[in-house]
């Protein structure tokens, strides 16, 4: 039994040293920055395709037409105030560019890394810019329409009951949560979201059968002042080849 | 155990720490359990006869749509087209999904999410099998096969029958075919479908659909539709060209532009608003 103990003992001792290597390698190879370790390239031109809620997005739903969004009666009272003259009087031109809704706005995105742990999107549809950082930027002192954006490249979540069948690689979305905004709105026509709004978003990318690429973005708004529940959407876009088709356009109450 | 088998061992581990990046893991996603619907956005566009907003049709794909009357599914050998494989992610409905696995090596054979009533279960095939010969039986469900892309289920749907888009009318052919994008985040579960078909689609068709993780069981009810008689039984309830009483409905009611009701391509991009935006 002695030699047999042994070998078990040798084998184990192996099996651990391969262990570490291979630890030691995968520590090696972290890469330096957000950038250079983004699983996946969300930057580039993408269009907003508007294949769902066309009549609500395309277009400003009249006062009152608040379907399938859980508002509170609180938000029905705001919303049932809206007026889109006194927006742009005062300068609230840009409550429906927010960062709770930005991403349903008929738009174009320019996605850039505006440095190796910040992703940038500028949007044609009232020139807004949002910042994801992957660091720990400092917060403005101030709200604004685009608020705050955390981001982080998403963890692969638990897998199934089963073995899997064969590897595959890791997560390929990103995670952003969005705080810090003014408050605005989520569909044109007054539908409010509160400054205390939380954003959670999810991107993305899947190719397209022509050999395109399409950008899915999961959107969960969570607001107890506005929302009965957290009000979730997700959007597509589809990758250009370039900016010919970029049309920058101010923020407008009244479309 | 002598040394040559130890040796052999230590060198395929090292060979396969090789193979692999540092990073990658084997990161598929449990998707079995129950998935509310989260129905806040009008996917089904069954509210109106004539909403085509959103879909890229052709002109076959619109003409026969304004063809289409609603009684045709009071026929009973038509009374299942309006629910095809699509439906899983239009509907109202929630989704059970579990998986069957392989009991020797524990492998994901399939996963399926079950039925509710009108709607047939969907099987997504893990196990490298072939679709079938292209003159294989179509059904409703058509015949589904998966990979994972990351944590993200992949599955392409072929073998469906021809019926509706939408229920409303806008038609799908034989030809047509789904690619599935199932992505889990957190407690979220996002679908996405891209649906292309040759026949009545101008460009592939992309929406999706949210649900959440449901502590309360979700059964699949059934038995879903089926058709018991594919006979015929007479006249098909239609309209003729020009004849659709229902056209101008959506525009009346909410002012949408009638090409954007009939689902005129150009219509899905931001840029179609110059033309209606004064």
């Amino acid at each position: 039994m002695k030699p047999q103990r042994h070998k078990d003992t040798k084998r184990l001792f192996t099996l651990s040293l391969c262990l570490c290597v291979f630890v030691v390698r995968a520590y090696a190879q972290q890469p330096t920055s957000p950038k250079s370790s983004a699983p996946v390239d969300l930057t580039g031109y993408w269009v907003s395709m508007v294949t769902e809620e066309w009549r609500f997005r395309m277009m400003t739903p009249r006062k009152g037409d608040y379907a399938r969004v859980p508002m509170t009666p609180e938000a029905r009272k705001v919303a049932d105030t809206w007026d889109p003259a006194a927006d742009e009087a005062a300068g609230n031109q840009c409550r429906a560019y927010g960062a709770a809704a930005i991403m349903r706005v008929p738009t174009r995105l320019h996605v850039t890394w505006d440095n190796d742990n910040t992703l940038r999107i500028d949007t044609d549809a009232g020139t807004q810019t949002r910042l994801f950082h992957f660091d720990a930027a400092p917060m403005p002192k101030e709200r604004s329409w685009q608020g705050y954006s955390k981001a982080q490249w998403e963890q692969a979540g638990p897998g199934p009951a089963a073995r899997p069948a064969a590897p595959v690689s890791a997560a390929k979305s990103v995670k952003v949560v969005t705080t810090s905004m003014r408050s605005g709105y989520l569909r044109r026509n007054g539908v409010p979201y509160s400054e205390n709004a939380v954003v959670t978003e999810y991107f993305d990318v899947a190719p397209l059968p022509n050999g395109g690429q399409v950008l899915l973005i999961t959107t969960r708004v969570d607001d107890p002042q506005y929302l009965q529940q957290p009000f979730i959407v997700s959007s597509q876009f589809k990758k250009e080849s370039d900016g010919s088709k970029w049309d920058p356009k101010p923020c407008s109450a009244k479309w | 155990m002598g040394s040559k088998t130890m040796l052999r061992e230590v060198v395929i581990l090292l060979l396969v720490m090789l193979a692999f990046p540092a990073g990658a893991v084997f990161a598929q996603t449990e998707l079995a359990g129950s998935w509310a619907a989260v129905n806040h956005e009008d996917l089904a566009g069954d509210g109106i006869p004539v909403d085509y907003t959103g879909m890229p049709l052709n002109e076959e794909a619109r003409t026969k749509a304004l063809s289409y009357s609603e009684s045709t599914l009071a026929m009973v050998e038509r009374q299942c087209q309006g629910w095809p494989a699509f439906y899983l992610a239009q509907g109202p409905f929630g989704l059970r999904i579990w998986n069957e696995t392989d009991p020797i090596k524990g492998g994901v054979i399939s996963w399926t999410i079950g039925a509710w009533e009108d709607r047939a279960p969907l099987t997504i095939w893990m196990d490298g099998r072939p679709h079938p010969s292209a003159y294989a039986e179509h059904t409703r469900a058509g015949f589904t096969t998966g990979t994972w892309d990351g944590t993200t289920l992949v599955a392409y749907t072929t073998h469906i029958k021809a019926g509706f888009l939408r229920k409303t009318g806008p038609p799908n052919s034989d030809e047509a075919t789904i690619t599935w994008r199932f992505a889990r985040h957190d407690d979220l579960l996002t679908v996405l479908a891209i649906i292309e078909d040759p026949i009545y689609l101008a460009e592939p068709w992309v929406f999706s659909k949210n649900f959440q993780l449901s502590s309360a069981p979700i059964s699949p009810i059934g038995p879903p539709c089926v058709t018991t008689f594919e006979g015929g039984t007479g006249e098909v309830p239609h309209y003729l060209p020009e004849k659709n009483p229902f056209v101008g409905e959506m525009t009346e009611k909410y002012n949408v532009p009638r090409e954007a009701v009939l689902g005129f391509p150009e219509t899905l991009y931001p840029e179609y608003r110059k033309k209606f935006v004064k």
